[in-house]
């Protein structure tokens, strides 16, 4: 099965659009003929799915917007009948009602086929002892991550998430070789291991496997070079399948994109027109193979890039650039856009370490106040106030000059911002919505 | 010759001094001497106990942000002219004074000024060299660590 599955991810591309044409013509027929919504959607478009006769005439199809989903809920994008769905996922969703996904017995076994392509791009085998750190529930990441990890035969640990102690006694007692968690989980998972005396150098753990939230490689290095271990980023979201729609592989330059799954385009997030090659833009999906949901150009809101050429590694299926923020994380203060991933590499400079961080956003007079939160650590701790005022300096005028905002940098005591057991929270805004 | 002053980070906040000192007090550290420099949203306590090293152990298992450094305690004559003459040995020596506190020393009740000097090994050699007197550790806190 691993052969099988392995040359996937190392076909010839000719032979690959053939194949991606035939499914995604099939999934364009098969919503038409069975989802109300998309066959208005096409309709109001004056598009039919005998129109598709390239892969480029795919942008003569409407986008499917998150909006779509809760419009829609809870089953109104199923194209599958109820009785051949297997399973339901559902996000957390901030507010209202969540989004829900839904799986046929095939569609299990594709994420399963896509989970475990992603662990063997990252070398984790039979010998691997894996924590996984996600969440089981609703949440597709932790029984995502587990089915891939059962069929690359490794030693799977359903931990879920959270109750750090217990993960520090396991990770330590079971000889673990890997860890399936958010970035900024393994962080504070990291800090209170050190803390309770069980550094991560002193365990087995060689590999983390981290996703579900946006992060840098100035992150990555930082990680990298705070536990010894190699750090790897798979990225996938519920819509789509959960995880296990693009992998890092062991060359760490641009995540491996399972292609003959989803099929991915990169838009102007204004006006709608798809890039040209290699050009940022907002990444969109297509499921060619999904029977229980299929989405049509569904906006991700993640910002990314595609890269054709074939990879270090190998492999002939196409990388995407690490997405690094999303449009939706983006605020504006003061006009300005600005991420919370670019205060970030601000930070890591400044400081040298990665810190733990909180960007608070108030209004007074019509005007945004932009407060940066920053727990002082050791290493960047004086006993000289000129020196802690020196670092809230640097910080502040990195920001004027890069972005011309005015923050306020306030240093506070470590263990005062709140550690995420899931997605990392760095932005607290308390500015009225109009 | 330096003794060691502990430096802690503090948050301006109502209850933090007491934390702190409380989490000292529970470990059987005894404080000496004690100087709090504060800005509108932090402050930096220094203090110079009977034991650095158990101070800062049970500091940084309480989570505290905690750093050990060396300063220099100068015995100062109680009569006018004191200090003056301290401070011109330093000027003429070129060294800069980062923070300076007052102290009395425990057993004779004798006068100290703690220094935070730019460069401590330095001030010490043109202090002796000058004939004033510094403090070692064990003359102001009863243990030579």
């Amino acid at each position: 099965m691993r052969e099988d599955l392995y040359l996937k991810d190392f076909l010839d591309r000719d032979g690959l659009r053939r194949a991606q044409l035939t499914r995604m013509r099939a999934t364009l027929e098969r919503v038409y003929e069975r989802v109300p919504f998309y066959r208005k959607a096409f309709d109001e478009k004056g598009v039919k799915p005998s129109d598709l006769q390239r892969l480029e005439d795919l942008a003569k199809f409407p986008f499917t917007m998150k909006k779509d989903l809760r419009d829609t809920y809870p089953f109104g994008l199923f194209s599958s009948e109820r009785k051949d769905v297997v399973r339901v996922h559902a996000s957390s969703g901030t507010t209202g009602k969540p989004i829900v996904v839904g799986y046929t017995a095939e569609d299990i076994r594709t994420w399963s086929e896509v989970m475990a392509r992603t662990f063997q791009c990252i070398g984790i085998g039979p010998e691997d002892v894996v924590q996984n750190a996600y969440g089981y529930g609703l949440f597709t990441g932790g029984l995502g991550a587990h089915y891939g990890l059962e069929r690359v035969g490794c030693t799977v640990i359903p931990m879920s998430g959270g109750n750090t102690e217990r993960q520090i006694l396991v990770m330590n007692d079971f000889g673990v070789t890997a860890i399936c968690c958010t970035p900024s989980y393994f962080l504070h998972l990291a800090e209170a291991a050190a803390q309770a005396g069980h550094p991560i150098q002193k365990t087995k753990l060689k590999k983390g496997i981290f996703g579900a939230e946006p992060w840098s490689d100035e992150m990555r290095k930082r990680i990298e070079a705070a536990t010894g271990i190699s750090a790897f980023d798979i990225y996938g979201l519920s819509e789509i399948i959960g995880p296990g729609v693009s992998s890092d592989c062991e060359a760490k330059c641009g995540l491996h994109v399972f292609e003959d799954h989803f099929y991915p385009e990169i838009i102007d997030s204004e006006t709608g027109a798809v890039k040209g090659l290699g050009e940022e833009g907002e990444l969109v999906f297509t499921t060619i193979t999904k029977q229980a949901m299929p989405l049509i150009r569904y906006r991700t809101r993640d910002i990314s890039r595609l890269d054709y050429s074939k990879c270090a590694c190998g492999r002939t299926i196409v990388r995407m650039a690490r997405v690094s923020h999303r449009s939706d994380d983006m605020m504006i203060v003061r006009g300005v856009n600005l991420y919370p991933s670019q205060v970030e590499e601000i930070l890591l400079e400044a400081e040298g370490t990665m810190p733990h961080y909180l960007l608070v956003l108030t209004r007074s007079k019509e005007l945004d106040d932009l407060e940066i939160r920053v727990e002082v650590s050791a290493e960047t701790f004086s006993d000289r106030v000129k020196e802690m005022e020196k670092l809230q300096k640097k910080i502040s005028e990195r920001m004027k000059s890069l972005f011309g905002l005015s923050a306020k940098v306030s240093l506070v005591e470590p263990g005062t911002i709140e550690r995420s057991v899931g997605k990392a929270k760095r932005v607290l805004d308390l500015r009225e919505k109009k | 010759m330096n003794i060691k002053q502990l430096s802690i980070f503090l948050e301006n906040k109502a209850g933090r001094l007491a934390h702190v000192t409380g989490i000292l007090g529970d470990a059987g550290v005894n404080i000496r001497a004690l100087a709090l420099a504060d800005t509108s949203d932090f402050g930096i306590l220094r203090l110079i106990v009977n034991d650095v090293d158990k101070a800062q152990e049970v500091l940084r298992k309480h989570n505290v942000v905690c750093v050990a450094n060396d300063v220099t305690a100068v015995e100062v004559e109680d009569k006018p002219g004191g200090l003056a003459k301290v401070l011109v040995v330093l000027q003429s020596a070129g060294v800069n004074v980062e923070y300076m506190y007052a102290f009395t020393e425990w057993k004779t009740g004798r006068a100290a000024l703690i220094f935070r000097f730019d460069d401590p090994d330095k001030a010490a050699k043109r202090l002796s060299e000058a004939g004033i007197s510094v403090f070692a550790q064990v003359d102001l806190t009863g243990n030579a660590k």
